[in-house]
């Protein structure tokens, strides 16, 4: 569905990502785990549109996307949620849904009852402004105003960061849920223990460069994997 | 008394003015924290079109040909000066601004050949009713109610309409709101749009008044504008019209103080005075968020 191929990227005057290749196929759940500062990140902004590559190329259903902007990238059903959630803190939370699903021209009112049955919170608190949420919600709320595109390839960057062991769980659960509900999902996770096990595939990532393919479970008990990420 | 209130309506109508510029400054600052120093130029050269438009065209096609021609003016401004430098530090959107402001005014010099143009009357503005038994000129009573209007009908557009929303969005978060799909150079151009067309409106209502039309005329209100929208918080439409009602009122208070005092003459620097001291007490204005820092 998703095709990376050799993609070299610089990113702040070094190059971040040194020639990667990996695929996303329909339905699944990848991961990219990693280190701070191993280009996951530069990774998944370069598929969003917001960096250009230097070289390689990015392959969605079939159609070259390298170098798009990033509108018309959401627009073919790929979307991320940013680092840090980057909740509109002033938009409310109604309002933060509704941007999300600001390039449809229909009526959102079906997929605001389905994010709101994924995250019951976000309905109780629908009229607050986003910045009054805690954490967790934020990142609920991050979740679904993705969501409201109605995105083929859900990106998720870092989705744990910052939150409680408790409510990491939960976003993990939602996550499959989502993925279960016919969203594909590429996900980047310094949380490799989680991620891992939540993933399909995951791809390990170290200074730029994939150095371990694997499904998810085997990777968990893998020797490198355990000693450089699980800690175990 | 009859003064007294001819002085407050006219303070009242001339901060109105100030006002319908203030919100340009203020909408584009909150949009790409960029000072427009060629705000107050446009302006200025709306104006220019107001004299050169209605020595053939009548009144009714002008004016709306103003507000049209000076908003394609900022929107091209906008691009060619100021999209290419959006990766670029803000200080050089700044010199990029200044230099527009520089061009303008000698373009204007140029086609005038420097002398100042005289603007038309238009006769439902200009003519005079009498209020609590003072003459007043109708622009100074429409002045008010129409920014009154015009700042309803903004709040409205920023509030409840989709592109409000994404203007709200953009001015937070630029990066996000490429994420949601927004086309930002829209969102930017749309500010610019309402920003010019309320310029061109005050530029009517202000040489209506002012009646003469230099190359640097556009300076000094574009200045106060400046001022009233730092004044009422940079970046908050409400505190901009605020800021710039208070402003209006009091430079035209002081110009009408007792000829014997001879104060009259420092209105201006008093405008700056009061910027200096709101500034050393509340830092972010009347109405001004506090700078948050990312973390």
């Amino acid at each position: 569905m998703l095709k990376i191929n050799d993609l070299k990227v610089n990113y702040g005057g070094i190059e971040a990502v040194k020639g990667i290749s990996f695929e996303v196929n329909e339905g699944s759940i990848v991961t990219l785990i990693g280190a701070n500062g191993a280009g996951k990140s530069t990774t998944l902004r370069t598929i969003a549109g917001l960096v250009k590559p230097r070289s390689g190329s990015v392959e969605f259903l079939g159609e070259d996307i390298t170098g798009m902007a990033p509108n018309d990238i959401v627009a073919r059903g790929i979307t991320l949620v940013p680092e840090g959630r980057k909740i509109f803190a002033d938009l409310t939370v109604l309002e933060n849904l509704k941007i999300g699903a600001y390039m449809r021209k229909d009526n959102l009112n079906d997929d605001i009852e389905w994010v709101y049955s994924l995250f019951p919170r976000l309905k109780e608190r629908s009229w607050q402004a986003g910045g009054t949420l805690s954490g967790g919600e934020q990142q609920m709320l991050a979740v679904g105003r993705a969501l409201m595109s109605r995105p083929k390839v859900l990106m998720m960057d870092e989705p744990s960061l910052g939150l409680a062991p408790l409510i990491v769980r939960d976003i993990f659960t939602i996550i499959k849920e989502i993925n279960k509900q016919g969203v594909t999902v590429l996900l980047i996770e310094q949380n490799a223990n989680m991620a891992l096990k939540t993933a399909d595939t995951g791809y390990v990532l170290e200074t730029g460069r994939i150095t371990l393919t694997g499904a998810g479970e085997e990777l968990l008990s893998n020797e490198a994997v355990k000693a450089a990420y699980l800690g175990t | 008394m009859e003064y007294i209130i001819s002085v407050l309506l006219s303070g009242i109508s001339v901060g109105g003015q100030y006002a319908l510029i203030a919100i340009g400054y203020t909408m584009v600052y909150g949009i790409l924290r960029l000072i427009n120093f060629a705000h107050g130029d446009v302006f200025m050269v709306a104006g220019l079109i107001g004299i050169y438009l209605s020595a053939t065209l009548p009144l009714y096609i002008t004016i709306p040909l103003v507000i049209i021609m000076t908003v394609i003016l900022a929107f091209v401004i906008e691009r060619v000066a100021y999209k290419p430098l959006r990766s670029a530090p803000r200080m050089s959107v700044m010199i990029s601004a200044i230099g527009v402001s520089y061009l303008l005014q000698n373009v204007a010099t140029y086609v005038t050949g420097g002398q100042p143009m005289t603007y038309p009357t238009i006769p439902g503005l200009s003519a005079t009713v009498n209020i609590a038994g003072t003459p007043t000129k109708w622009v100074v009573i429409l002045t008010p109610i129409l920014v009154i209007i015009l700042v309803i009908l903004l709040t409205q557009l920023i509030n409840h309409t989709k592109v409000g929303m994404a203007m709200r969005a953009v001015s937070k978060d630029f990066e996000t709101s490429q994420l949601m799909g927004i086309k930002i150079n829209r969102v930017i151009s749309a500010t610019f749009i309402i920003g010019s067309a309320l310029a061109a409106i005050g530029s009517i209502l202000y040489f209506t008044n002012y009646t003469a039309v230099t190359p640097t005329i556009g300076a000094l209100p574009g200045l106060k504008a400046f001022v009233a929208a730092v004044f009422g918080g940079i970046g908050s439409i409400p505190g901009a019209v605020i800021g710039a009602f208070i402003i209006g009122i009091c430079e035209t208070i002081i110009k009408a103080l007792p000829s014997a005092w001879d104060v009259s003459v420092f209105s201006d620097a008093f405008t700056f005075a009061l910027l200096i001291i709101i500034l050393v007490f509340k830092p972010t204005g009347l109405f001004g968020e506090k700078a948050t820092d990312k973390v």
